[in-house]
């Protein structure tokens, strides 16, 4: 029999509250086995604490339950606290009757007694519970960072500083992200290219760093510490360690008339291109959808310029498997498609631009070489309307997101702000539902726009754009004077929202980390582990987590640097010591087991057995590697016969519970 | 005009899994949304650990409702978990439904660790649907003929 | 048939390919036959039998006998070869060590149907190949069309290929458009009320002999978790009838997709309780919700409950496509 100690924490009021935490105590001592119960203000206090321990020692405890909080949030708190005095970690157990009991129970005569027999459930458990101790998994020491946008460049280039290798997988023919679409940076005004292009060159340059660009992660195994990635290398049909790029085959090749991504598809490149002068690496790739040469064998022209003799047709695509002890998600985002947006005339008027396209029209490297030029005439545009939360802060129906996208009201003033500078006779309106400013200069930055260069902000949505006569007909309210406006504009900039990057769902399933119903990542915790993973060794960077801006995505790249340096300096890893365990006396052998496991945790071998009459028969056993095991329990409910049991979450501790719950 | 009947108070057991169902169960609890205390909820670690023996058991033990809660299929913390749960319980409840035992008894839901309000309505929903149903008698009393 | 089989086996037991013969030798009455092993001519000469009553499934048995020294000479019928053929998949049996001769058949006769027919005092049934010739205590003789007292396992036989054989006595047969599903789909069209009260009617009955475990091909653990103290579920006499609903769904659930529908559970329960038809649920629903599935009929396809699809149904459907409300 167990010697169990119950402790009920208050947590202040919020179980305390609802709960009556003594009349639990003090029930739950006459549970059998149960030798100590008492309640106390916050169990996760050190004194707390100390109570939890002083009663382990004074009364020869083999059991505690702590009727508090998630498990989610304290359980590793106490069970430390459990082992600090010797007792075994596992011997611990929480009833959560903060989350599942006090906060969603507003009557206190039905929440105690449902404390009670959650309490029970726990000491049910407990009785059944075993010392467990954990196993070690070595680590491999380098981590693989997925996207190569500032978020990924920063991250990667803080882990190769502190000295571990790092890999950058980049699905486009060069690292930089959207930072190196974007012009000035808010609320500086610096250039984005003149702070993002030095940290790309650092990255290429830095020995600990490798980047395969223009390649994509095809498959995830293992787990913390040991990961198996397989990367996809894209065929580019340019050998990338030959090609100096010089460019001559990007102006040489015939074919001309392909969309550039780089420039939103509002100029063209070649079949064959280098993304942008600065691209890292700067070799050229060749876009297989376009080139005569890979669709009809007709032409070949790059591979005659080419002095370094880089082009190769018959290139396909390779695959890459490394090891690696930690990876870092930094997919980043996209604007929406406005499709769905015709009200705005997105897709009847060039002159309806997105605020990214805008950014390549003011930028001296987009389409009109910086000059702001409106697309369909190519004439100065003299009135200019921006129409903020685009597909943000839309509740319900599939046209929108539910949140904000957090960015779009700061580079909306800087665009509205370096339009006046640059072009003072321009009139700018923008059209708000609220301006949110919070940031180090924000508020500050924002006010210039209104106050020193006259953009003229109104509260209220644009209702219909209609192009005619060469202008855009803006229909819009002023809810503030509460009246209709008519401006005639000559062009119309949307801040779309943005989402995450479409890759991010399947890789997200390879990684096997959770994601939001937006399809943001989401983290250990919100609040005190916010660039972590639920899923163990996969940490996160950028806007695949939430919009953030660059200032915030650097931070925070930085900091899951700091995170898988923590990681990768241990050489190993305590492992999780509730894992799956084969009974050889039951054992079948029938393979259900190996069947239904993801990890591949499971072999079998041939074990002699002691039978009756001195005989020995020889049986197929299965048995499971703890290292490798995550504890899923799979293979629990495969196995007929009941051989195969998980510690900690045995069948018999999970009958105990409902027992317990159902009596 | 007050029935003295008095009021049925249902067992429930609601099997979680401690990634996605568990945390969404949480996160209904920050939230305070509220549903009916005659929710229990018991930690997995996986949907797949739920063996049907487990719900079995509950209905023997006087549980009224039974319900799995797991991650969105694709989105196991184990990858394939929920896969194979999603298989048993469905041929679970079949044979259930074949012995003549109310299918509202059992459900499966997956509910994501963002989803607190989902899982507070999907327990609303169950309590309400075990309420209706009344107490579980059927399968305790299917060996034993009147 | 019989003659021909036993002619093979002495051979195959004098000229040393097999150590012993696992077959059939005839019980306590004539149409009551038990499976056997032989392990000499004058054992075989003396008790080996075939005829319409030899019914056990006799594939469960190498479980313990492919593991002995030598190599037994096993007569599987096609309902036989495929529980064995599931027992390789599991890795149960060791092929290497079992010769299997595989019989052809066109059916086994159910002694019960011809004593419900009206006949008393039964001494003997002989099997004259399409005629049952019954003999009474009271020196009456009657001759009996065979197909007329089939099993009902036999009358919605699935297949009447054997799956696995070294050799065939008698010509193989194919695998066959069966009718094995109509009394599942009839009672799926019953209310839940009436299913309630078909199966309380047939579940009642059980007295919890674990016949029906104990003869199935697919029940060969080590140990039961019904008879392990440490499954949380051992219940060797049962406490209360709970348990015995939980053992029978249990069971099903247990051989689930590994369940070959060879019908032994039904054949040998002293109560006549339908049990195939629990299985044959799983079975029908497996088919029909995860693609055809057939346990034993080789040794490569996963089985349904250890397979997914990303898109496999909802457990919701059994709203759906269960039975009527």
């Amino acid at each position: 029999m167990q010697k169990i100690g119950v402790f009920v924490c208050w947590c202040g009021s919020n179980i305390a509250g609802t709960v009556d935490v003594h009349a639990v105590a003090e029930t739950l001592k006459k549970e059998p086995g149960v030798v100590f119960s008492t309640d106390y203000q916050y169990m996760c206090s050190e004194a707390g604490q100390n109570l939890i321990k002083d009663s382990i020692k004074e009364y020869g405890l083999t059991g505690v339950v702590i009727c508090s909080c998630s498990p989610r949030m304290h359980e590793n708190t106490f069970r430390k606290a459990a082992q600090s005095v010797g007792l075994n970690p596992y011997m611990v157990e929480v009833a959560n009757i903060r989350e599942q009991c006090s906060w969603i129970h507003k009557d206190m005569a039905t929440a105690t007694e449902k404390a009670v027999i959650l309490g029970r459930a726990a000491i049910a458990k407990v009785h059944l519970n075993a010392p467990l101790t954990a196993g070690e998994s070595p680590v491999v020491k380098r981590a693989l960072v997925i996207g190569g946008g500032i978020a990924g460049i920063q991250t990667a280039l803080d882990i190769a500083e502190a000295g571990f290798e790092v890999d950058i997988v980049e699905k486009s023919p060069t690292i930089g992200g959207k930072m190196a679409q974007i012009d000035k940076t808010f609320p500086t005004l610096d250039c984005a290219a003149c702070i993002l292009t030095p940290k790309m060159v650092e990255a290429a340059q830095q020995e600990k760093i490798k980047i395969y660009s223009y390649s994509e992660v095809d498959e995830v195994k293992g787990f913390v510490g040991n990961f198996s990635v397989k990367i996809r290398r894209k065929a580019r049909y340019v050998n990338e360690d030959i090609c100096t790029g010089c460019g001559v085959c990007t102006e040489k090749c015939p074919q001309k008339k392909v969309p550039n991504e780089f420039n939103l598809g509002m100029d063209n490149r070649r079949a064959i291109y280098i993304p942008f002068a600065q691209a890292v690496p700067k070799v050229a790739t060749i876009d297989p959808n376009y080139c005569t040469m890979l669709k009809t064998g007709k032409c070949g022209v790059c591979s005659k310029v080419c002095t370094a003799k880089a082009i190769d047709y018959t290139q396909k695509d390779e695959f890459v498997e490394a090891q690696y002890g930690a990876i870092v998600v930094a997919t980043g985002f996209n604007p929406i498609s406005l499709e769905k947006y015709d009200e705005f005339a997105y897709s009847q008027s060039p002159d309806v631009v997105t605020s990214l396209e805008y950014e390549r029209l003011m930028n001296a490297a987009g389409p009109t070489s910086g000059t702001l030029l409106r697309p369909s005439d190519l004439t100065h545009p003299k009135t200019i309307v921006f129409v903020q939360c685009v597909g943000s802060r839309c509740d319900g129906g599939d046209k929108g997101k539910p949140y904000c996208s957090k960015v779009c009201c700061m580079y909306t003033a800087k665009h509205a702000m370096l339009t006046r500078e640059k072009y003072p006779d321009t009139d700018v309106y923008v059209f708000y539902i609220d301006v949110r400013t919070p940031g180090k200069n924000f508020d500050e930055f924002y006010r210039r726009a209104v106050e020193d260069y006259g953009v003229h902000y109104i509260k209220g949505m644009v209702g219909k754009v209609v192009p005619q006569d060469g202008k855009l007909k803006v229909q819009a309210s002023d809810l503030l004077s509460n009246e209709q406006l008519h401006i005639d504009a000559d062009m119309v900039v949307l801040a779309a929202a943005i989402e995450p990057d479409k890759t991010a769902r399947p890789l997200a399933t390879m990684l096997t980390a959770s994601m939001d119903t937006n399809d943001f990542f989401t983290e250990a915790h919100p609040k005190l582990r916010p660039v972590e993973s639920p899923t163990a060794g996969v940490f996160l960077s950028g806007m695949c987590q939430g919009p953030k801006d660059i200032p915030e995505t650097v931070s925070q790249a930085s900091a899951a640097a700091a995170k898988v340096i923590g990681l990768l300096a241990k050489d190993k890893l305590t492992c999780n010591p509730c894992v799956a365990h084969s009974d050889e006396q039951l054992c079948n052998g029938c393979s259900s087991c190996e069947k239904v496991c993801p990890y591949g945790a499971i072999t079998y071998q041939d074990k002699e057995f002691r039978m009756p009459n001195r005989t020995v028969a020889v049986r197929r056993v299965a048995s499971v590697n703890p290292a490798v095991c995550q504890g899923c329990g799979a293979c629990t409910v495969a196995c007929p016969s009941g051989a195969m049991d998980l510690n900690g979450f045995s069948n018999r501790q999970i009958m105990a519970e409902v027992d317990a719950i159902c009596k | 005009m007050q029935i003295e009947k008095k009021e049925f108070k249902p067992t429930i057991v609601a099997f979680c899994c401690n990634w996605c169902s568990y945390a969404g169960a949480d996160l209904a609890g920050t939230n305070r949304l509220n549903y009916p205390a005659d929710v229990k909820i018991i930690r997995v670690p996986c949907s797949c650990r739920v063996n049907p023996m487990f719900i079995l058991r509950a209905f023997q033990r006087g549980a009224d409702g039974v319900i799995l809660c797991g991650c969105h299929p694709g989105d196991c913390h184990y990858t394939t978990g929920n896969y194979y749960a999603r298989r048993r319980m469905t041929l679970l409840f079949s044979m259930l439904d074949f012995l003549g035992i109310e299918r509202g008894r059992t459900r499966v839901e997956w509910v994501s660790a963002a989803e607190g309000a989902k899982f507070a309505q999907t327990m609303n929903e169950f309590v309400e649907t075990i309420i209706s149903l009344g107490e579980n008698k059927r399968l305790e009393d299917l060996r034993c003929k009147k | 048939m019989q003659e021909m089989m036993k002619k093979r086996a002495l051979q195959l037991l004098q000229d040393g390919t097999v150590e012993r013969v696992l077959a059939w030798k005839t019980g306590e009455f004539s149409y009551d036959i038990t499976p056997a092993v032989f392990e000499s001519a004058e054992e075989i000469e003396k008790d080996f039998v075939y005829d319409a009553f030899c019914a056990a499934n006799l594939s469960k048995y190498l479980v313990a006998l492919s593991k002995k020294e030598g190599k037994t000479l096993a007569f599987l019928k096609p309902c036989d070869s495929y529980s064995f053929q599931q027992l390789m998949k599991e890795h149960r049996v060791d092929r290497d060590n079992v010769y299997i001769i595989g019989i052809a058949c066109d059916g086994k006769a159910d002694a019960d149907k011809i004593k419900d027919s009206g006949i008393k005092g039964i001494k003997n049934i002989a099997d004259n190949g399409d005629k049952l010739v019954v003999e009474t205590i009271y020196s009456e003789s009657t001759e009996l069309d065979k197909k007329d007292f089939l099993a009902e396992r036999c009358l919605n036989c699935k297949s009447r290929k054997v799956v696995i054989y070294d050799e065939m006595i008698g010509e193989n047969g194919e695998v066959l458009d069966s009718n094995r599903f109509d009394m599942v789909e009839k009672i799926e069209a019953m209310t839940s009320e009436e299913r309630f009260e078909f199966w309380q009617n047939e579940l009642s009955r059980c007295i919890r002999c674990n016949a029906c475990r104990n003869v199935c091909p697919a029940c060969t653990c080590e140990k039961c978790v019904f008879d392990n103290d440490a499954s949380g579920i051992a219940n060797k006499a049962a406490a209360n009838s709970f348990e015995e609903n939980m053992f029978h769904i249990i069971r099903a659930f247990h051989v689930a997709g590994r369940c070959t529908d060879c019908g032994e559970c039904s054949r040998v329960c002293p109560q006549h309780i339908p049990l195939h038809l629990l299985n044959r649920k799983f079975i029908k629903d497996m088919n029909e919700f995860y693609g055809e599935y057939q346990a034993g009929e080789d040794l490569e396809t996963r089985p349904p409950l250890v397979n997914f699809t990303m898109d496999d149904v909802e457990p919701s459907i059994v709203n759906e496509k269960g039975g009527k409300e």
